[in-house]
This record gives C-alpha cells, structure tokens and sequence, in this order.
C-alpha cells in the first residue's frame, strides 16, 4: 500500500473534478477513484493508471455530478462590494506606513504610465482629420545600385515617379504631390516675411482634408504662380484685408493668392505656412535635365488617395511593374516603390527624408518597455508587501472564513483593496503627471513640436481604467494568496500559512528591483560621459571662440567688412557649411589613376581665413591664396582621399601637384591636412574629405572673437546685422554650443535615462523599506532577548541586515557585468570614436544605490536595536 | 418520475446492495455485479444507477469512516430503503408469477 501511496492520481484531472463536481457528491466519488487508481496501478502500471483516470473523470462530467452556476454568490458579492470598501479603507487608515509606501510606489511610477497613455493618445491622433486618412498612402522609395540594397527606404520619391502613378496607374483615385524648397521670403509692399511651405499640385485639396477658409480647392493651387496662406500667414502679411486676388512676390517672382485655409492643425505630420503650385515650379526647373529623372528621388513626396476596397498586394505589383519599366531609363540603378499607410507616418518606420519631424518606432517601444519595467516593478512593491503583511491578516481572514465568507470573497475583499490604493496612487500619479508634463515636452526640441498632452475626457477615463488595471495586476497575488489560507490554519500556527512561505519570490523580485536600478543608473552614466566626450570631442581644429553666423542671403564681403572693424573681432572667415556638426556636402571625385573609378567625397567650399582660423594643421602644402576670378583650379585634401585614391603612394608630400576630377573639373592638389571630423564625431562613414575654394557666395561667416563683456559684443554685432538687414533674425551661435545642440539627442536620453533611473530607484528603495520594516517588526521579540544576553548593536545590525546585503550583492553581480556587456559588445561598437568604458562609470551608479539602500537598511534596524527590550518584552 | 418500476440494471443493482447488508459502497457493489454476472460493471454507470436509485428513495446512503486508503476520502454506504424493498419484492412477485405461467415441460428442454 506504501508503495501505490506515493504515486498520486494526476493533479490537473483531480482539479477538473474538483471544480465541476457537486460538492455533496465529490468525496465520495474522489474516494472511488482513487480506490481504482491504486488499483490500476498494481495491475496495469502507472502509466495506464493515470490514463483511466483521467478518462474517467472526464466520464463522470454528467448531468447530476456538475455543480450548479452560483448567481447567488455573484449576487452576495455584488452586495458586499460596500463593505469591501470600508473595510478597506478601514486597513488603509491602520497602516498608514504601509499605504502611503503603497501610494507614493504606485503613483510615481503610475505618472510614467500616464504620460505614457497621453503621448500614446497623443500620437494615435495623428493625421486622423483627413476624412478619407484610411484610404491615403504615401508612396516611399529605396535606392539600389548595382544590386546594393543596404539603403532603407525613403519617404520621398521622384517626381516622375508620382507623375507616372497620378496619370497613368489605374487602381488610385487621386495623388497629391509635395515638393521641398518653397519656404523662403515674401514681399508684399515694404513687408518680407519668411515664410515654410512646400509645393504643392492640385490634388492636395481633394486628398487631404485642410479646410480652405477662402478660395476654390479645386482650382487653388492649378495655376501657375498661385499661392495658398494659412490663416495665421495671411494675417501676418495683409492683417484684417482679405487677401485673395493680392500679389505679393517670392523670389523675384509675382504670386497670386488663390486661398486662404485654416491653420494647419497641431496632430498634422504636414506643417507649412504656405503652399506654392507645383506648376509654378516645373515652369521654374523647365531646365533642370535632373528634375524628371528617375532616380532622383530626394525632393518629392506623393500622397496617394486609393478608392475604397483597394487590393494593395495588386497595387504593389502595377508599382513593381512600374518601376521595373522605368528603370530602364537609369544605369545600374533600381528603385523600388513602396505604399505607407498615413496614419503609420508619425510611428512607424524610421524613414530618412521626412517632410517634418516624426517619432518613429523605436523611441516609442524603448518608451514604452522602459515603463512597463517601471511599472510592474511597483506592482512588485505592492505585492511583495500585502504578502509580507500576511502575518498581520491571516487571523482576519481566519476569522472572515469561520463567518462563512467563501474564497471567491476573500480574494474580492484584496482586490478591493488594492484596487482602491491604485486609485489613491492615481490622484497622486495625475498631480505628479502636471507637473512632469511641461518638463517632459520641453527635454528635447521635437517633442515641442510632436506633441501636447492636453487632458481630454477619453484621457481621464484611459487614466482611471489604467489605475484599475494596476490594481487588479498588483493585487491579483496576494488576493489569491490569501484567499487560500485554511481557517484553522489561520488561528493555530502562523508560520504553517502558505502566505509566509513565498519568502524565496520575494527576495527573486528584490533582486530583480534593484538589478534594474543598478542598470538604470549606470547606463546613465555612461551614456553621460559619452555626452561628456562627445561635445569636448577634439575634432582635429580649433572650435574655442569662433561665432558662427548665418548669412541667410547677404553679402557675405559687405558683412565681413563691418566686423572686421570691431576690435573684439580677431579674424573672420566664410565657409558653405559648418564641418562636425553633421552637414554634409557630398559629390563624385575620379581617381586620377584610374577614371573609371569613382567614390563620394565630401566637401566644403572654404576662403582663404577659413583653415588657419581653425587652426587646421597641414601634412604638406600650403593654402589656397586670395584670387579675383570665380575660376575654381585648386583643392585641398585629407590623407582618407590620398587613400581612396591611392594618389601619391599615400605620402601628401608626393601627392601635391597630382590631379583630381570634381565636377567636370580638374583641380590640383595643394595641399593636404591632416585629418579631421567632417561629419559627427561618431559617425564611423563620411572620413574621404576635401576642402574647395569658395568662389561664390558662402553661407556662413566664421568670427574669431575675444571678448571681455559677451553682451555688449553681441549687442554691436546684432546692430551690425540689423544695419545690412532688417528683416531677417540675427542667427549666431558658438561653435562649440553647436556642438552641443549636435548631441542633443544623446543629452535627452541621458535625461529620459537619468529620470527613469531616479524612479525605479525610487520604487526599489520603498519596496526595501517596507520590507526591512515588516522584517524587523516580526523579529522584535528576538532582538529584544538577544539584547537581554548582550547582544550589541553592531552584532544586531549585522544580523538584521546581513540578508538584505546579499540581495544587494547578487543585484549588484548581475546588473554590472550585464550592462558592461551591453555597451562594450553591443552599443559602443558601432560608435565610432567612443570613450572607453571606465571603472569609475561601471562602479559609481552601483555604489549610489547600495549606500542608498545600506542607509535605509541601517536606519530601520538601528530604530529596532536600539529598543528598550523591557518594553518590547512586558507587552506580551 | 416513472414510479417504482425497476429496470433491469437497477434491479440488479439494488439486488447486490442488499446482498452486501453493510459493506455496500461503489467499488464494492461493482466488484460483486461483476463477479456474479460475469460482465463488466463500468464505475461510472453504476455511479449513475446509484444516484438514480437514491433519487427514487429506493435506497439511501451515508458516509463513512475516514480509512488510510482511497486518499483519506470517506466511503458512502448505501441501503436498500423500505420502498426499495417493496420494490424488490414487487419485481420478484411479477417474476414468479410469469414463471408459474410457464408449463414446465418446454423449460426443461432448454
């Protein structure tokens, strides 16, 4: 009998019957069998035993052994939800500590959440204004050469290509084409006033849904030389007059305003001031040989509106059909059409060529895993303290379960409670979301732009079912915990209740806690230093000093005139871009060896000032010297072009005099620097660079500036400008802040970081508190008779903190080698010109955290060892 | 409810309860169905037969003594009630009433 006793019947079939059978009848029929299985098993094996079993379990699911529905207990359930409440807020108000740890857990992390829910909203909403937004599609592009398909996609297309699928693609209803370079400045009488906008065909009407105030949609922008204001524009231009029929002049060009629309709403991925017609511009560009080819698909994008029903995969396949016929016309190159649905614009793929700021997928998932970690960490917090309070309630429950409460109402009675916590923590979590919100906007500049956060009533009402949501997640453990203490249970032996026994689980989700914090905290800092790095980055020239002003259309010579006469001004140079900060100009170069090799080098048109203002150092060779006529013979070229091209045998003493073919034009080699960061100082690509001979008006000018008193200097340097131009802002900035503005999307994520950090953090340390608390109470008695055979403090401190250390250290263990992985393996390799990672960054945030917990650790058992044992010990 | 009327399975049934005066309990009356019938007496009918049976107040039925076997669950006990008997009794009456019909010649040549 022993033997078969050890071999016990399948679990999951004796819960089946458990759970459908009528309680009257269930003993008995258990007993049965059970009495065959024992059977079974000496007969036929334990295999077959069970298998009989479970078979005949199933078999006796019959019409009078399955327990009837209880409605009444619904009922009952229903009717005791008032006094749920009560009681609850009856246990809320006895442990104040306990709840408000619970609270302050729940509410810091919930206003992550919240305002995770209202950018989420936020950002669904966009572009859904177009009434037709379900049938428009943006048609997005990818650049193949030679078969290389390491391009992704483009959101922009060619013109010919959305020409081609306007006129001639059956299966769409319409196509609205958009073209960049409109924005510019418009004169009307003495007024300029720069205005954004695009070009736009006359189709943009009838696919989108912007409202014209004045004018005729269909015929607005048909024309040539018609122009469309937003309502905002045209009261900056003409004030109260009506401005249709008006003229005003773009370039030297007459315009004729055919409309007037409403201001572009805020959740539009489109955002202009003004609309051109795009027939004004092919009159333009008649002379342009590029502006109709095939693969240039840079400076278009094309919305395509598709009739109800469409078949997108057939739709797919005329594009491939249609690409695959023009591709002809290109070398070498194929272009490969893709549909995009709009309201995928704001979050979806990370499309290079945007037509205005975007979110994009990754942020948005990065956003929303960081948290949920945040979240369900308090959700740990919350469950990981009712069960450590489980010593203090099994005597209720005990008692509620000898009354007749049935488990169903125990585990209610939980989830009540945590239920009406999360919602306390929701008028806190709001209270915080007001004000993190404006600080959250204003992190990064495209936030600004992408997002509001406005509170709507489907907000509210997204914000309330999301605390209960919390609730009934943090509350569903200890709910089902506690219902499952037996009553008897309950009032002889505390340590026999199963609530007290999931210690283990709860040192696992201790661990986890701080195992984020830790990763949390040192990513921030590493990610910091990298910041750090980055804008003190040395990038081959000097930066120090240097204003970088942008000429916006003047006469670069007239200005450089005036400043020169300031005594604060040491030299003045001109350049087309600002190099290290991410401009990049880019053209063909031939190998002088060989023609037919060619490779992209990137460049920048400089003056004669420009490479000793910034301290450019020269391998060999000299500097371009001033010239008269606008011929352009000569370059200078950094030793990755004498690699490319193997010019010289790649010494730059023997590469001087040779020759290089740039744009139809040979230009000798008189110089060669030494090399520098063109691009961003962690791009690994663009490192072939040379610098031109600007021979045409410059875009920028270059300041070398010493000044004793920076805003009496800008405040003459701003009248200067003023002088020569009135009606364009003065926009100058230091080199080096613009440096900084480069890496301003690593500085955000060391502030988003920064902030989650501090909040996991947060929560961790409050779940420990609750925990070294609960366990410090329960080992009152004990510390109080060690202190009477002399124990000290220190030995006491030890002994009630040695546990929590342990868990600090296996966190600690974890955390660190993980995020060293990470960055060493994973993220710095592919930046290139990273700082190393260093002990301190890897030990500092580490360190923080456990010092922080140790603190909290100390303080709590302290209070407790330095008890007088004569009070704890007469009590009882 | 049909009345008294016993099938023939019930009858059985109801038969071997009485036969096992204070050991009748599921397993066992199975045991005994088969061991004097000869055929196999599934748990679950009998099971079924049993509740039917008590339903019909031919038999009643109480628990056990808890016993280290059958995982520590009770047995229930069942009884042939009055109305059972009068049952049985009434099914043996009509039984020996068609028997006494029959001339005993043609039954002694089976």
């Amino acid at each position: 009998m022993s033997k078969s006793k050890n071999i016990s019947p399948p679990r999951l079939a004796e819960r089946l019957l458990r759970w459908y059978c009528k309680s009257e009848l269930l003993e008995d029929l258990q007993g049965d069998l059970n009495e065959y299985f024992d059977r079974n098993v000496k007969a036929k094996g334990v295999r077959r035993a069970k298998l009989i079993y479970i078979i005949d379990v199933l078999k006796f699911m019959r019409l009078y052994t399955i327990r009837k529905p209880e409605f009444l207990n619904t009922l009952i359930n229903w009717i005791m939800l008032g006094s749920y409440v009560k009681t609850s807020g009856r246990n809320i108000m006895r442990n104040k500590l306990f709840s408000s740890i619970n609270i302050v857990g729940l509410g810091v992390s919930m206003s992550v959440g919240l305002i995770m829910i209202a950018m989420l909203a936020d950002l669904n909403s966009y572009d859904k204004f177009h009434t037709k937004h379900n049938r428009i599609y943006r048609v997005i592009s990818q650049h193949q050469y030679k078969g290389n398909t390491s391009n992704d996609f483009f959101a922009t297309t060619s013109l010919r290509a959305a020409e081609e699928i306007k006129e001639s693609l059956s299966g769409t209803e319409d196509v609205a084409i958009l073209r960049r370079d409109f924005s510019g400045d418009i004169e009307l009488n003495e007024k300029i006033i720069p205005l954004a906008g695009f070009w736009g065909n006359e189709s943009f009407f009838q696919v989108f849904s912007f409202k014209l105030v004045k004018g005729n949609p269909v015929t607005a922008l048909k024309e040539p030389f018609s122009l469309v204001l937003t309502e905002t524009s045209a009261g900056k231009l003409f004030g109260d007059t009506d401005a249709i029929g008006k003229t005003i002049v773009r370039n030297k060009k007459e315009y004729t305003i055919t409309g007037v629309m409403e201001d572009v709403p805020v959740f539009s991925h489109l955002k202009f001031d003004m609309l051109g017609s795009l027939s004004t511009f092919e009159i333009l560009e008649s002379k342009n040989p590029h502006l109709m080819k095939w693969d240039s698909m840079w400076d278009t994008w094309a919305y395509v509106l598709l009739p109800e029903q469409t078949d997108l995969p057939a739709l797919q396949q005329s594009l491939d059909k249609l690409s695959a016929q023009e591709d002809k016309s290109v070398a070498d190159t194929h272009i490969e059409l893709a549909l995009e649905p709009l309201t995928e614009i704001m979050t979806g793929e990370n499309l290079s060529n945007q037509i205005g700021p975007t979110m994009g997928k990754t942020p948005v998932r990065i956003f929303l895993i960081l948290s949920f970690v945040v979240i369900i960490s308090a959700c740990f917090n919350y469950t990981n303290l009712s069960i450590a309070r489980a010593f203090r309630r099994t005597k209720e429950v005990g008692i509620r379960k000898t009354i007749g409460a049935l488990r169903s109402q125990v585990a209610g009675q939980f989830m009540v409670e945590s239920v009406t916590i999360s919602l306390l923590a929701l008028v806190f979590a709001f209270l915080l979301f007001l004000f993190v919100k404006p600080h959250f906007i204003s992190m990064e500049e495209s936030l600004q732009e992408l997002l509001i956060l406005d509170l709507s009533p489907l907000l509210i009402v997204l914000f309330i079912v999301f605390a209960i949501a919390i609730g009934l997640i943090a509350g569903i453990i200890p709910a089902l915990s506690f219902s499952k203490i037996n009553a008897i249970q309950a009032f002889r032996n505390l340590s026999a209740v199963p609530a007290l026994k999931g210690i283990t689980a709860r040192k696992v989700l201790m661990v986890f806690q701080y195992t984020i914090s830790i990763i949390a905290i040192t990513a921030t800092v590493i990610l910091y230093k990298q910041y750090k790095h980055f804008i003190r980055y040395d990038l081959g020239f000097s930066t120090e000093n240097i204003l970088n002003i942008r000429l916006q259309g003047n006469d670069a010579t007239v200005l450089k005139n005036e400043l020169q006469a300031l005594h604060e001004v040491k030299g003045v140079s001109q350049s087309n871009l600002i190099t290290g900060i991410g401009h990049y100009w880019v053209t063909k170069a031939k190998n002088p060896a060989n023609p037919q090799d060619s490779a992209d080098v990137f460049h920048s048109f400089i003056d004669e000032n420009y490479l000793p203002l910034h301290n450019h150092s020269f391998l060999a060779g000299k500097n371009f010297q001033a010239k008269a006529d606008s011929i352009e013979t000569e370059v200078i070229v950094n030793t990755h072009v004498l690699k490319r091209f193997n010019i010289g045998e790649q010494n730059p003493e023997k590469a001087l005099g040779e020759i290089l073919r740039v744009d139809g034009k040979d230009l000798t080699i008189i110089g060669v620097l030494k090399d520098f960061e063109y691009g961003k100082s962690n791009s690994k690509a663009n490192k072939e660079v040379m610098m031109r001979h600007l021979r045409k008006d410059a875009q920028h000018l270059n300041v070398k500036i010493f000044s004793e008193d920076w805003p009496t200097t800008y405040a003459r340097l701003e009248t200067i400008w003023k002088k020569i131009d009135p009606d364009h802002p003065f926009q100058a900035k230091f080199y080096n802040d613009q440096i900084e503005e480069t890496f301003q999307g690593l500085n955000a994520s060391v502030k988003v970081g920064g902030f989650l950090a501090m909040l996991v953090i947060c929560i961790a340390c409050i779940g420990l508190l609750g925990m070294v608390v609960f366990t410090t109470e329960i080992k009152l008695k004990e510390v109080s008779i060690r202190k009477v055979m002399g124990a000290t403090e220190a030995g006491l401190l030890f002994l009630l903190s040695r546990g929590f250390l342990l868990l600090l250290v296996i966190a600690t263990s974890i955390a660190l080698p993980l995020t060293y992985l990470f960055f060493d393996k994973v993220l710095l390799p592919n930046i290139a010109n990273h700082a190393p990672l260093g002990i301190f960054e890897m030990l500092a945030g580490a360190l923080v955290v456990i010092t922080l917990a140790f603190i909290l650790i100390a303080s709590q058992t302290l209070k407790i060892a330095r008890t007088n044992p004569a009070e704890v010990l007469k009590s009882e | 409810m049909k009345g008294t009327n016993l099938g023939e399975f019930e009858e059985l049934v109801l038969l071997t309860i009485a036969a096992l005066v204070n050991d009748a309990y599921s397993v066992a009356i199975c045991d005994e169905l088969e061991k004097n019938t000869g055929r196999a007496a599934k748990l679950g009918v009998v099971h079924a037969v049993l509740n039917r049976l008590e339903e019909k107040g031919l038999v009643k039925s109480k628990l056990g003594e808890a016993t280290n076997t059958r995982g520590g669950k009770r047995k229930r006990y069942y009884a042939v009630t009055n109305a059972g008997k009068a049952a049985l009794l009434k099914a043996k009456e009509v039984r020996d009433n068609l028997w006494s019909m029959i001339p005993g010649m043609t039954l002694k040549n089976i």
